[in-house]
């Protein structure tokens, strides 16, 4: 494991920042050979005004939406020019980058099986242009795009089955992560980065500003996500569930996990919202048994 | 000034236009070709692929994208990481990667394109015009349009010159007349390797990105730096002027073909009338030329071969003692009534001595022939304008008022 950090501290990221947090474990489960493309976004703005940056590897920014193909691209040169070799190409986004706006050029760098490891920050709404809802955002949150209301509870869809997606292109690593579990990240990013092919890890990364926390909960509102099944830890090789963090017999109800944050707040005050929050309960107990959690 | 080209005819071969680029791109030493099927650019990247699958390009990776936004995002990787890079596009493929040509542009990147000009839907169209690129002009590349096929081809490695100069790093379109120029047969001499590595040499950036040096490419600029980016984007298309001369000079004394640098001329030295165009629609104006010479009217023809950057100096140099200045755009810039060509040559007359009038004709839109007698019309009208001034100064030509 790197222990020097390969992102510089003097960031403009908030106190709490997700994205500093799944960058830097990043960068230590993946070493300093490495080549990082990131797409527009909060990661990208925080860490590069003109002219300082916080990146002690070769760093590229191009579109909100190429980040798969620059990585391709990356990938195809060092090739070409013979460097591949030696040299991980790594690319780190958001969720709407990832899940949304990006997912075209994801899918063909998949499909086309370059030598990558894809690195989604999922903070689960656009937070780089004031908490917007994307794919990734998940049942009920309230967003600025969808915000709960005297008829709506707010995000009116579940989340989108990214690493499902990224298992079905034929991937020999997928993992998803969590920054709760710095030891247990860094590992897989390590993994990823040296299982030739193109490799994925999914990061649930709670946003303090986003999601409405105090900057001190960063890790334990990530934490609870886990415990109570709504993010389940999991390895996928070649498509196949290899191995899963068991969270207990005593699982944490979900109301635990919502109430630490104002994006589900009115789940708590408007009239239904105990059904809803129940149905929140479903898709952690759906996780549970599918993952055996 | 018309040079004297010494083509040994011994080497001519007969090939498709869009072989003869695919040929050129290969002996230009490629190290990554990202590029997605689009008509009528298909043949170069078919051949391309074929000269891959014969393991004809060395150290060279193929990258078959899932779209042309794709195709050029992918090179902005491996232009960075130092390898030379080429993508094929036109019409519509272009179009959608108007994001990324002002990204590629932005981080000087000097990856070099083939753009098979193409008109752009709607209507959908699978013929030839230039709105495609012509679209594309403030997106900071360089761009040359091409006469015929042996120019398109020697223009490939002209712009790989040009476009890698490392006081320029501005990425290149080569354009070419879709299917007049791409799916025509012709005889032509393939660039010879052995010449080209002289004259080419290997792709060397100053900056890329490596591991051993980290950078930071594609940061955000805020109102304290933006400007300056801006200008030294300008200040390279400036200097891309001159490169674009010496390098066609430099092709000529060493392949001993010369299309012009940033025009051509014919026949304009006592010329009342100066026809402007860009394009395979030249051959067509030189044919007309020679004849209406024989009969002693003074016609010339001013090719503008870069139209980015835009060779000013050149164009006023060679039209101010012209009596009428006729310009053919195969664009239109809708609501201007008027194309891009004739738009731009006004722009730089203003602010000068020089008072010649400007006519413009918006032809060929779509794959409209132009025949001869479209040319002579016009040649016509342009007599007119020296007896009686403009009357119209900009118009379509050839339309079908029974259709409209």
């Amino acid at each position: 494991m790197n222990q020097i950090s390969l992102l510089a501290p003097g960031h403009s990221g908030c106190a709490g920042c997700c994205d500093a947090m799944a960058a830097k474990f990043t960068l230590m489960g993946a070493g300093d050979n490495c080549i990082v493309v990131s797409p527009t976004g909060c990661l990208e703005v925080m860490t590069t005004p003109y002219p300082e940056t916080s990146w002690d590897v070769p760093w590229i920014h191009s579109l909100f939406e190429n980040a798969g193909a620059v990585a391709s691209g990356i990938e195809a040169g060092l090739k070409a020019l013979g460097k591949k070799e030696k040299t991980k190409v790594i690319a780190m986004g958001g969720d709407g980058a990832t899940l949304d706006i990006g997912l075209q050029a994801i899918s063909g760098a998949f499909e086309r099986g370059h030598d990558f490891t894809y690195v989604c920050i999922d903070n689960e709404a656009y937070m780089n242009t004031g908490v917007q809802r994307s794919g990734a955002t998940p049942y009920n949150a309230s967003t600025t795009t969808s915000p709960a209301g005297k008829v709506s509870f707010g995000n009116p869809r579940p989340k989108k089955n990214m690493p499902a997606i990224i298992a079905a292109h034929g991937s020999p690593y997928v993992a998803t992560t969590s920054l709760a579990y710095p030891k247990d990240m860094i590992a897989k990013v390590k993994k990823a980065t040296e299982i030739e092919g193109p490799t994925y890890i999914h990061c649930h990364a709670p946003c303090t500003t986003g999601w409405g926390f105090d900057t001190s909960k960063t890790v334990e509102v990530a934490k609870m996500a886990v415990k109570t099944g709504l993010w389940p830890l999991y390895e996928m090789e070649n498509g196949v569930v290899t191995k899963v963090r068991k969270i207990g017999k005593v699982k944490a109800p979900v109301e635990d996990y919502l109430k630490m944050q104002r994006r589900f707040k009115h789940l708590f005050t408007m009239e239904g919202g105990e059904e809803e929050i129940a149905k929140i309960q479903d898709i952690a107990n759906m996780n549970i048994e599918e993952y055996g959690l | 000034m018309p040079r004297e080209m010494t083509m040994d005819k011994s080497k001519m071969v007969v090939v498709e236009g869009s072989y003869a680029v695919a040929h050129s791109v290969k002996v230009c030493r490629p190290n990554v070709i990202s590029a997605y099927p689009i008509t009528p650019q298909t043949h170069i990247v078919e051949d391309l692929s074929q000269f891959m699958a014969d393991g004809e390009i060395p150290n060279c990776e193929y990258i078959n994208v899932e779209s042309e936004f794709s195709a050029l995002s992918a090179l902005v990787g491996s232009s960075a990481v130092g390898a030379r890079s080429y993508s094929a596009t036109t019409s519509q493929g272009l179009e959608l990667m108007h994001e990324v040509l002002f990204n590629v542009s932005g981080m000087r990147l000097p990856i070099v394109m083939t753009v098979a000009n193409r008109a752009v839907s709607a209507p959908i169209s699978i013929w030839n015009d230039q709105q495609d690129s012509i679209a594309q002009r403030d997106t900071g590349w360089i761009q040359l349009y091409a006469e015929n096929i042996q120019e398109a081809s020697d223009m490939t490695a002209q712009l790989f010159k040009i476009s890698e100069d490392k006081d320029i790093m501005m990425p290149s379109m080569a354009c070419m007349d879709g299917f007049i120029l791409s799916h025509v047969y012709e005889p032509v001499v393939l660039l010879e390797q052995d010449i080209t590595d002289e004259f080419l040499p290997p792709f060397n950036p100053e900056r890329t990105l490596d591991p051993s040096n980290p950078l930071t490419f594609g940061a955000f600029a805020d109102p304290n730096y933006y400007t300056e980016f801006r200008y030294l984007q300008e200040q390279a298309m400036q200097t891309a002027l001159k490169k674009i001369e010496t390098v066609a000079d430099e092709f000529s004394d060493m392949y001993g073909r010369y299309f012009g640098g940033l025009i051509d001329e014919y026949q304009t030295e006592d010329a009342d009338i100066i026809i402007m165009a860009m394009g395979s629609i030249v051959g067509t104006i030189k044919d007309v030329i020679d004849r209406l010479r024989e009969n002693n009217v003074k016609v010339g023809l001013l090719k503008v071969r870069a139209f980015r950057p835009f060779p000013a100096e050149a164009i006023k140099n060679v039209i101010k003692d012209a009596k009428v200045v006729v310009v053919l755009d195969k664009n239109i810039s809708l609501g201007m009534n008027a194309g891009a060509l004739f738009i731009e040559t006004k722009s730089v007359l203003y602010n000068t001595d020089i008072d010649v009038p400007v006519t413009g004709y918006m032809i060929g839109h779509g794959g409209r022939d132009i025949p001869t007698s479209t040319i002579d019309k016009i040649i016509d009208d342009a007599k007119e304008i020296m007896k009686s001034g403009i009357k119209t100064e900009s118009q379509f030509t050839d339309l079908k008022e029974e259709l409209v």
